[in-house]
């Protein structure tokens, strides 16, 4: 028998506004009304002011452990933005834009990130979910969230989002094996910023694209230029079109670069070349969207000062409301631990003893009538 | 079970390090002495640990020997366990011990079975080590104490230190020691500093150390709440009772006889763990103590743990949720009817 070819497949990688401020017309004309990317804009604009707030804030001992958006905020907002209100945006960290494009409360994401679990209450009309900090967890659910959508007969479909490092983890392959396998669909979006706090894209894999990891599971797969936010709304449109038709999961990967530290608790300087990352400022999303629309003659010097003037005292406004929510009282640590709260814990919420049942005579009681 | 000579330490320390570089310092001083000893995790070569406890590791042993893994704990450990089998011993790093609950197969259903399913043929000489505990507001996914999980598997040894200088002598056994070892740190206790002795040591397990002594209460605890235990048996002082402090160093195997013999002693006992109190190693010594003491004790024995519902993650109520020095006061003044 020869030795025969059984299977070629290549990766396609869509760029529409180059960092050079190159459009391609014919990919990106109509794609996105100008009255649309005015607002697009204004969320990237305010997504990055609250970046340099959230920053100071933590170095003046005001805000806990926040990670930073920066460079990355087109990958979240195309995809918000191409999907529907009611389609599930499954997160892990680095994808506020995105939840602010949903109307998510920036209070909500702020207060989180300041150590108030309440600020993970994500509103429920903006199916989100809750900010996932551990690694890998959330694409499970994704997969879970839009399989129970079409056991319930509903249309709508889920996007995931993950880094690169995330697709070491066995979660991130066991639920593309699933979404592939039983027909569900998941859009799977991954944000190569080509490093996992201090760990390089290399040592996460080695193959040439992180897309090309879907292929595996026969998905189609797709790079888009992740400091594009055409792109990657080109690109979520495909998928999206590709998994309600079909009902099959899709793979895109946002090529994209982390202009900050991983969180206020890294110094990246420590690991990453300045070189580095100065070339990908260059690539900047926010500037490269800026220069664009100004050539286009629907923004201006004056605009852009005004709109930074206006996000920053949003952005303000924000944190003096946060910093005034009282601190949660003691009996919320018993009130969201079940849905029915055991008899034992309701005489720890009631006493306000929180050490082990047995160790005050309060607590007696009940434990001898539990018998 | 390793040979092991134990060598006073309190004879010879008088330089003060921290507790990571105690911890550093075990395992370089065993990977000089032991050419099968390598050490792998996130982020443990280049980036020098994200808690620095592998500082200038990877410049001293290279790449060869500190490696950094991807994002895959359940495949380090994995590999981990193929490469003891194979006569290696590494050091396996995770982060938190919050990130092994993702490969709980290879660490409770693999390597300390192992030597039990291969009919003694294949034994797992691995340490598994990282931060145990709430880290200081990150949050009930990052805050896991896995000793009342973990310590319930047979086949696994559990040390957790409460000093610099008890982290080097208990590292330096658990490298040494055959069969895998849980090794638990604590990033709140890293940057505390202790005397320590330069050169290599052993401290056994399964045996405590009286860290105060006293008469009218035994306090038993291990790991970080040993220094709280420290806290209230000098504010209890005060009020004229005084406590002897036990710290169990480990928790698998536990040293039952100390505890007996001080409970014997002062005929009362408070428990403190940090971890959840169901079915934890405090219930464990609370159980064990009213079995060997129960014409000794003036009262039931006393625990202070964690309250029972998930870590918070406001600085208000984790601090509210977490042993602390005014609890056990309390615990202590309620066991020995003062309340």
């Amino acid at each position: 028998m020869p030795i025969t070819n059984a299977l070629t497949t290549t990766i396609e990688r869509v760029s529409i506004l180059d960092e050079h401020g190159n459009f391609d017309e014919k990919l990106g004309k109509g794609l996105i009304p100008d009255a649309d990317l005015l607002k697009l804009y204004e969320t990237m604009v305010t997504c990055r002011m609250m970046d340099e707030v959230a920053f100071k804030l933590q170095r003046s001992g005001r805000m806990g452990t926040y990670p930073q958006n920066m460079g990355q905020e087109a990958n979240s907002l195309g995809a918000a933005y191409a999907l529907n209100n009611d389609d599930w945006l499954v997160t892990c960290y680095r994808e506020n834009c995105g939840l602010m494009w949903r109307g998510v409360p920036i209070d909500s994401i702020l207060l989180h990130w300041m150590g108030d679990e309440r600020g993970n209450a994500m509103p429920r009309p903006h199916h989100a979910t809750p900010i996932a900090v551990p690694i890998g967890t959330q694409m499970l659910h994704a997969t879970g969230l839009a399989w129970a959508a079409k056991y319930r007969g509903e249309k709508r479909i889920s996007c995931t989002f993950f880094g690169d490092g995330a697709t070491s983890e066995g979660d991130f392959h066991e639920a593309c094996n699933f979404a592939a396998n039983l027909d569900i669909p998941v859009i799977f979006f991954c944000q190569n910023n080509f490093w996992a706090i201090s760990v390089p894209g290399r040592i996460q894999c080695s193959a040439p694209t992180v897309a090309q990891r879907g292929i595996a599971y026969g998905m189609p797969c797709l790079q888009v230029d992740g400091n594009d936010l055409f792109a990657v709304v080109y690109g979520m449109r495909k998928a999206i079109e590709h998994a309600r038709t079909t009902g099959k999961p899709y793979f895109i990967e946002g090529v994209t670069y982390r202009l900050g530290d991983h969180t206020t608790a890294d110094d990246a300087r420590r690991y990453r070349d300045q070189a580095e990352v100065d070339a990908w400022k260059a690539r900047d999303p926010i500037t490269r969207l800026r220069t664009y629309m100004t050539k286009k003659g629907i923004w201006s010097d004056a605009k852009d000062a005004a709109l930074r003037e206006a996000a920053e005292a949003s952005c303000m406004a924000t944190i003096e409301r946060c910093e005034q929510v009282e601190p949660p009282v003691r009996g919320d640590v018993f009130n969201y631990t079940f849905a029915d709260l055991p008899a034992d814990l309701v005489t720890q919420r009631e006493t306000g003893h929180t050490h082990s049942l047995g160790q005050d005579p309060s607590q007696l009681p009940s434990a001898s009538n539990a018998r | 079970m390793s040979t092991v000579t134990l060598i006073d330490p309190t004879m010879t320390a008088t330089r003060e390090i921290e507790f990571r570089d105690a911890l550093r310092e075990a395992m370089s001083q065993e990977m000089r002495r032991d050419p099968r000893v390598f050490l792998l995790g996130e982020e443990v070569a280049q980036y020098n640990g994200a808690y620095k406890v592998s500082k200038g590791m990877l410049d001293e042993f290279g790449p060869r020997r500190i490696i950094d893994t991807p994002i895959s704990e359940s495949g380090f450990a994995g590999m981990a366990i193929g490469a003891a089998m194979m006569g290696l011993r590494p050091i396996v790093e995770f982060m938190s011990w919050s990130f092994s609950l993702v490969a709980a197969d290879p660490i409770l259903n693999n390597a300390p079975k192992m030597l039990y399913m291969s009919g003694g043929q294949f034994g797992c000489p691995i340490v598994f080590r990282g931060n145990d505990g709430a880290g200081g507001q990150l949050g009930s996914t990052h805050s896991w104490c896995v000793e009342g999980l973990y310590s319930n598997v047979p086949g696994l040894k559990m040390a957790i230190p409460s000093c610099p200088e008890d982290a080097k002598g208990l590292m330096t056994t658990a490298i040494r020691d055959d069969d895998p070892v849980f090794f638990l740190e604590s990033e709140r206790m890293l940057g505390m500093k202790g005397h320590v002795p330069e050169g290599d040591y052993l401290i056994p397990f399964g045996q405590a150390k009286v860290r105060r002594e006293g008469t009218d209460c035994t306090l038993v605890s291990f790991g970080r709440p040993v220094n709280f235990c420290l806290d209230a048996a000098a504010e209890l002082a005060k009020e004229g009772i005084s406590c002897e402090v036990l710290d169990m160093r480990t928790i698998r195997p536990l040293d039952i006889d100390s505890i007996v013999r001080s409970v014997r002693k002062t005929n009362y006992c408070v428990v403190v763990d940090q971890s959840w109190s169901f079915g934890s190693p405090g219930s464990e010594v609370a159980s064990q103590v009213h079995q060997h003491c129960f014409d000794d004790l003036d009262n039931f024995v006393h625990r202070v743990h964690s309250a029972d519902v998930p870590t918070p993650y406001a600085f208000n109520l984790e601090q509210e949720y977490l042993p602390n020095a005014r609890r056990i006061c309390e615990a202590v003044r309620s066991c020995l009817y003062r309340a």
